[in-house]
């Protein structure tokens, strides 16, 4: 019998093991049935664990399965299926064990497992181990940065597992830079985290800044009596002293209710107005409570009767200060690493301020080369012609119009710019001949009323444009291939528009050189600038260069117009929002040289950055100060950086 | 003679060129002076540095008896100093009458507010008919300056120059577009006006220059080539190379 | 012939009581009185004074109310206008400074007026609020509440330092007159002392200018950044209806102005005149005649900026607010428009042009006038009035640069003077025209 019985048991437990040993995700499955069904996040986590943990390379569809909501009980044994669905009511049930097909049975008899978000998010936690090894690249990429995105330690040692048999190199770099945040964020070996901090601080990367924060982290703490000696103190804290206001560090203590409240100014008002009775408060009357003196007085009889709780006064507080110990305390308790990542994040520091100097450049370069565009047009017109013209602006505008109008009739913005530019510097080159032609070659002798006169033509165009093209932002696109900027790390980058309004600018500039030093214009309208009327009685015809050399000026503001247009909203102000800076440029870089205006461009694009880097919230105030600088430079040097000496200056 | 003022070792450049170089010049306090030498002689450099409108790269001016700098005094101060600038063009203010000119000119406190509750006193106003007289314009001080002819124009500037008081007088081309008798009547202006003070003229006009019957001083290329009567340096070799001969 | 010749700029020459005709050995007598010499100043004071006394017999408080109180405000903040536009002349058009900055002089004068009116207005608002509760209110109390009301909308509730005196009326008075005096010397001093001159002046004046309307268009520039101040139309602790208090600032408005005229007409009359005229016409000959340039300009910008600052002090609290876009640059532009097509030069052409250019901008572009039909095509002034200004603003430019006042000349019959190719207008460049045509 007993014999029978140990056969029986013998039996039963060899099944057991067969069981075991055939189904063993059924099996984990079923010795966690209970957490399973019960599908509550806070109690789920050694299910998910044990899945994940089993080793069996069919773990992660499990997962999947469950994560999807895929995963049915069969209510007749309590057994575990994938089930794909067939039609309405039927579902076919696979064997996660086996992957095989476990017949087809009607909705009625399943029970879905549905784990809420919360879960859904710990089990794709435990996926990431499994798709760090998938043979598809693109999916473990996918697990890399979800990874990134939601660092947690369950996944180092995975992480770790796959750098080994990673084929891919970009993919393999990506893991090793991750494993180093992660070993440094969640590694138990100090001396492992420290190395990894130690690595990692020559990276510029804003992933390692954001791993590097959480540990110099600190908050203030309160203790009585003694620090205890676990805590790793960031440093000790004096109320009154290191920035550590008295008041802040009273209140933290009246916060955690070791001490009571001071005399609050509207909590006193409060007492003594519930406590009028006849009109007074005490024996105060109440038409003398409008000073503060009174109000203490009346307070202290209140509190005297018993009425109003005793508040605490300045000794008092100062004791209770001096009873307590403050501290800056790091949430991290290692020292070691703490200043491992101090240390690191100096270096960061120095390196990334290194790096915004150069991005600081660059943008400066970017907003010099806006001015000089704006203001080239400007350099010609008004330095080499002596003309000021108050309607420079809207020739910007005009063009930027053009460019609006192209775009509305050729869609495609490569060849609508293509199309733009030449006829951008066409209609502004012709509003400019007409404004010569008509108004300025009357008063070149009157250069106020040049101003004047312009300026009425300038008010006249923009109310004109704001007629027709109304008073929104019109747009104007860049083509695709501009978009998108050009990134040499995770500090310094610039985008591909201002790389091109720089070279555009470049370009201007070359042209401008060659048209004054290699053709006859540029012959001749020197000419005229020296001396008219020597130039007039060898020949050369005034009147005609003049007309020429304004519709150039013009018909550059034009193109300058496309260019501003591309990153500026197009309105019938655009203009008027660079006169100002533009008249700054030429007469900061001195009138009647192109270099100047280049001088003068660089300057205060650079001048204009620095204020802003040093006081970034407010590019009001930048613009006031650079304005304000030029007023002062105009000191040192009346005639702009590239100043005429002698009688040249005088005319 | 004692000497009002002396200029010496002068130089200044524009752009590397070098307009004066190494210039020494003196004159007497009652001295008529002919200033003489081709285009780009620096001729009227001479006169910017000397009426301060031009500092100098290098060299000293020194005026009056007590022999101060002339180098750290603004325009205006120069003028109140007592050096009066004619230039070359009639340069009077058109809008305004010969009076006004003249009485604009007159040798008064020059301050914003002593100007600004100024009352031309019955002296002044007598001053300005004199002056008048002398430059021939009685007969036109109410009259827009800008309505003159051209040599009246430079008589009435002339006369300003006068009015100042100045114990030295610049003065840049007169004779320039004047009729025959005009000329000879700016002659008789200068002549007379050199009795009393010093008086130096730039002229391109060797006819003008001999009427005025001074001492000579011929410049170029920035500095002094020659100097003494219009005799001499019309006799001297170098001179009559590089201006006279051309 | 020798009838001195009425020149619009020089206007009223010092002299004109002397010798209208060849006065050879006449002993100088003492000159007349500046009103004597000039009747324009009478006209214009008369016309001033029949102007303000039908107004006042035509408004609302005093008369059957043919004038609304709102006309009444416009034509107070006319006179004001008419008052800096006197002071753009006499910078502009007597000392040939185009300055594209005494707007912001204009600003600066309402914003000082401003911050006491709207302190003391807030200061009752909230004790009235403060005297309904139980308990009397502490003056630090008061003071805090005021604050919050002010800058409530720029998120603080500190007063800013530059409010110091804003309890004050004598002193912000003081300051409606020395802030824009004081910034005009700074700046001045600066601009004159490095010679910067023409167009170079006016574009550093348009910078200063920019640059202020820059400033106070931050919130932490302790004006309210672009909220500006508002309800400056309360003349705190006075009960008075806006029908009576609009009447006393046109008053205000009209008496400033009539002082402002004889005042700029005393400056302009004398040697002084002559002076600031010749500096205009050439300045370097004023120089090597012995005055100090700098000196006679630092005096004019600075006494217009104070005159400007004053018209503001009375324009805004007409207004009844005050924001950073009134200083912006287009406005002082707008302010030498005014003066250019009244005619530079001359005192009644600053307020001729002032007065209507102002007038009829507002009358179009406050959507009064009549459309333009044209069949094809409906003008709408409110659109195109802007275009018309500025077209006839280049037409003036170009073919009358005396402007409206002009027309005086061709009234009085006065002979204009045959200039032999001196300028057309005031303007230190007109030599270069003589230049040209040698």
């Amino acid at each position: 019998m007993t014999r029978i019985f140990l056969a029986v048991l013998m039996l039963l437990a060899a099944m057991r093991v067969a069981v075991a040993q055939e189904t063993p995700l059924q099996a984990i499955l079923q010795e966690h049935a209970a957490i399973i069904t019960k599908s509550s996040r806070t109690t789920i986590k050694p299910a998910i664990a044990a899945v994940a943990g089993s080793g069996l390379d069919r773990a992660p569809e499990v997962l999947q399965a469950w994560q999807s909501k895929d995963m049915w009980q069969r209510e007749s044994d309590g057994l575990f299926f994938r089930a794909e669905k067939l039609d309405g009511q039927t579902y076919r049930l696979i064997d996660f064990d086996t992957g095989e097909p476990a017949g087809e049975v009607s909705k009625k008899e399943l029970s879905q497992i549905k784990p809420n978000s919360g879960i859904r998010a710990l089990i794709a936690v435990a996926l990431v181990q499994f798709q760090l090894s998938d043979p598809d690249p693109a999916r473990r990429l996918d697990a890399l940065v979800s990874l990134d995105r939601d660092p947690n330690p369950e996944a180092l040692a995975p992480l770790r597992a796959s750098i080994d048999g990673e084929p891919d190199p970009a993919l393999l770099a990506k893991k090793h830079r991750l494993e180093r945040l992660l070993t440094i964020a969640y590694d138990s070996d100090e001396a492992a985290r420290v190395a990894a901090i130690d690595e990692m601080s020559t990276d510029l990367g804003v992933d390692v800044r954001a791993t590097l924060n959480p540990l110099v982290a600190t908050r203030i703490e309160i203790f009585e009596g003694e620090i205890p000696g676990t805590a790793n103190v960031a440093r000790r804290l004096t109320p009154g002293k290191d920035g550590f206001d008295r008041t802040a560090a009273y209140t933290m203590l009246v916060d955690k209710g070791f001490a009571a409240p001071r005399l609050d100014p509207d909590k006193v008002r409060e007492v003594l107005t519930a406590h009028i009775d006849g009109g007074r408060v005490g024996d105060v009357p109440v038409s003398r409570l409008d000073t503060m003196p009174a109000r203490a007085e009346a307070y202290a009889t209140l509190v005297a009767a018993g009425l109003a709780e005793p508040r605490a006064t300045e000794e008092e507080i100062d004791i209770r200060l001096a009873s307590y110990q403050f501290a800056e305390i790091y949430a991290e308790t290692s020292a070691a690493v703490t200043t491992a990542a101090n240390a690191a994040l100096g270096r960061i520091a120095t390196r990334v301020g290194v790096y915004q100097a150069a991005d600081l450049t660059l943008d400066a370069l970017s907003l010099a080369s806006i001015y000089f565009l704006a203001a080239i047009g400007l350099a010609i017109t008004f330095g080499v012609m002596g003309v000021i013209n108050m309607a420079h602006g809207e020739f910007i505008m005009m063009g930027a119009y053009t460019g609006f109008v192209v775009q509305q009739v050729i869609p495609n913005h490569t060849a609508s710019i293509l199309v733009a530019i030449p006829l951008a510097f066409a209609v502004t080159f012709a509003a400019g001949v007409a404004m010569e032609r008509l108004v300025i070659r009357w008063l070149y002798s009157r250069p106020l009323e040049t101003l004047l006169a312009t300026f009425g033509i300038s008010i006249a165009l923009q109310q004109l444009a704001k007629n027709i093209f109304g008073t929104q932002a019109r747009p104007l696109t860049a083509p695709g291939w501009l978009d998108g900027a050009l990134a040499l790390n995770d500090v310094v980058s610039i985008s591909y528009i201002r790389i091109a309004i720089f070279v555009l600018a470049l370009i201007f500039l070359g042209v401008f050189l060659f048209i004054m030093k290699r053709t006859r214009l540029g012959l001749e309208t020197r000419a005229v600038t020296q001396n008219r009327r020597m130039a007039a009685s060898m020949g050369i015809n005034p009147d005609r260069v003049n007309m020429l050399t304004f519709g150039l000026g013009s018909g550059i503001a034009g193109i300058a117009g496309v260019a501003i247009g591309l990153f500026a909203k197009v309105t019938s102000e655009l203009g008027s929002d660079y006169i100002v800076q533009s008249f700054m440029t030429v007469v900061v870089g001195g009138v009647g040289n192109i270099w100047g205006t280049l001088a003068g461009a660089a300057m205060i694009g650079f001048f204009q950055k620095g204020v802003e880097w040093l006081n970034p919230s407010n590019t009001l105030a930048a613009q006031t100060y650079m304005i304000v600088f030029i007023i002062l430079f105009i000191q040192f040097r009346p005639r702009g950086i590239v100043a005429l000496k002698g009688r040249a200056a005088e005319a | 003679m004692s000497t009002l003022l002396e200029v010496s070792g002068v130089s200044v450049s524009f752009d590397g060129f070098k307009a004066i170089n190494n210039l020494s010049f003196q004159i007497g306090k009652a001295e008529l002076r002919a200033i003489i030498g081709p285009n780009g002689a620096g001729k009227t450099t001479f006169m910017d540095i000397v009426t301060g409108k031009t500092r100098p790269d290098e060299g000293r001016i020194l005026w009056g008896g007590k022999n101060r700098s002339l180098l750290a005094m603004s325009e205006a101060r120069i003028a109140r100093e007592g050096i009066g600038r004619k230039f070359q063009k009639p340069t009077v203010f058109e809008d305004q009458t010969v009076r006004e000119n003249l009485l604009m000119a007159l040798k008064n406190d020059r301050g914003p507010l002593a100007v600004l509750f100024y009352r031309p006193s019955a002296a002044d106003l007598q001053r300005v008919v004199d002056l008048a007289e002398e430059i021939g314009l009685q007969d036109h001080l109410a009259r827009k300056s800008g309505e003159l002819s051209h040599g009246q124009k430079q008589w009435l500037e002339i006369g300003m120059l006068l009015a100042q008081e100045p114990r030295l007088l610049l003065v840049d081309e007169p004779a320039a577009g004047m009729t025959p008798e005009e000329r000879e009547h700016t002659t008789a202006l200068l002549v007379e006006a050199a009795r009393t003070r010093a008086v130096v003229v730039v002229e391109h006009d060797m006819e003008f220059v001999r009427r005025l019957d001074c001492r000579v001083t011929v410049l170029h290329e920035g500095s002094v080539l020659a100097e003494g009567s219009l005799d001499h340096v019309t006799a001297n070799q170098k001179v009559i190379d590089v201006y006279l001969g051309r | 012939m020798l009838d001195a010749a009425k020149d619009p700029s020089s206007g009223h020459g010092y002299l004109d009581g002397l010798g209208a005709e060849p006065t050879t050995g006449r002993r100088g007598d003492a000159p007349k009185p500046l009103i004597v010499r000039n009747p324009s100043i009478l006209v214009f004071l008369t016309a001033l004074a029949l102007f303000t006394l039908t107004v006042t017999v035509l408004s609302e408080a005093v008369g059957p109310g043919l004038i609304s109180t709102s006309f009444v405000k416009t034509l107070g903040k006319t006179l004001c206008l008419c008052l800096v536009a006197i002071a753009m002349d006499l910078v502009w058009g007597y000392c040939g400074i185009l300055s594209l900055g005494h707007f912001a002089f204009f600003g600066l004068g309402g914003y000082m007026i401003g911050m006491w009116l709207m302190y003391e207005r807030t200061r009752d608002i909230v004790a009235t609020a403060m005297a309904e509760a139980p308990i009397p209110p502490t003056d630090a109390e008061i003071v805090d509440a005021i604050g919050t009301q002010i800058f409530g909308v720029v998120g603080s509730s500190e007063f800013p330092l530059v409010w110091a005196f804003a309890d004050s009326l004598a002193i912000q008075l003081a300051l409606v007159v020395l802030v824009p005096g004081v910034l005009a010397l700074v700046f001045g001093w600066l601009a004159f002392r490095s010679r910067v001159t023409g167009v170079y002046l006016s574009i550093l004046t348009q910078a200063m200018t920019l640059a202020l309307a820059l400033y106070l268009f931050q919130n932490d520039s302790g004006l309210r950044g672009n909220n500006g101040l508002s309800g400056l139309q309360n003349l705190p602790g006075v009960a008075a209806p806006q029908s009576v208090v609009s009447l006393w600032f046109f008053w205000a408005s009209a008496a400033a102005l009539g002082l402002g005229y004889l005042l700029a007409a005393w400056l302009v009359s004398g040697k002084f005149g002559s002076v600031i005229r010749g500096i205009r016409d050439n300045e370097a000959r004023v120089r090597f005649l012995g005055y100090s340039v700098e000196g006679y300009k630092l005096f004019i910008f600075a006494v217009t900026a104070m005159i400007a600052g004053i018209a503001g002090a009375l324009y805004y609290p007409q207004a009844g607010i005050i924001n950073p876009a009134e200083i912006a640059p287009i406005a002082s532009i707008y302010l030498a428009v005014w003066v250019a097509i009244g005619g530079r030069g001359r005192l009644y052409g600053a307020v001729i042009g002032a007065a209507f250019v102002s007038l009829v901008s507002s009358w179009f572009t406050g959507g009064q006038a009549p459309d333009l039909p044209l069949g094809f095509y409906t003008v709408k002034w409110v659109d195109w009035w802007l275009i018309v200004l500025g077209l006839s603003f280049v037409l003036v430019t170009l073919f009358a640069p005396r402007g409206i006042g002009g027309l005086v000349d061709l009234w009085t019959e006065r002979r204009a003077p045959d200039r032999h190719g001196a300028d057309l207008g005031p303007d230190p460049g007109a030599l270069r025209e003589q230049e040209a045509t040698e």
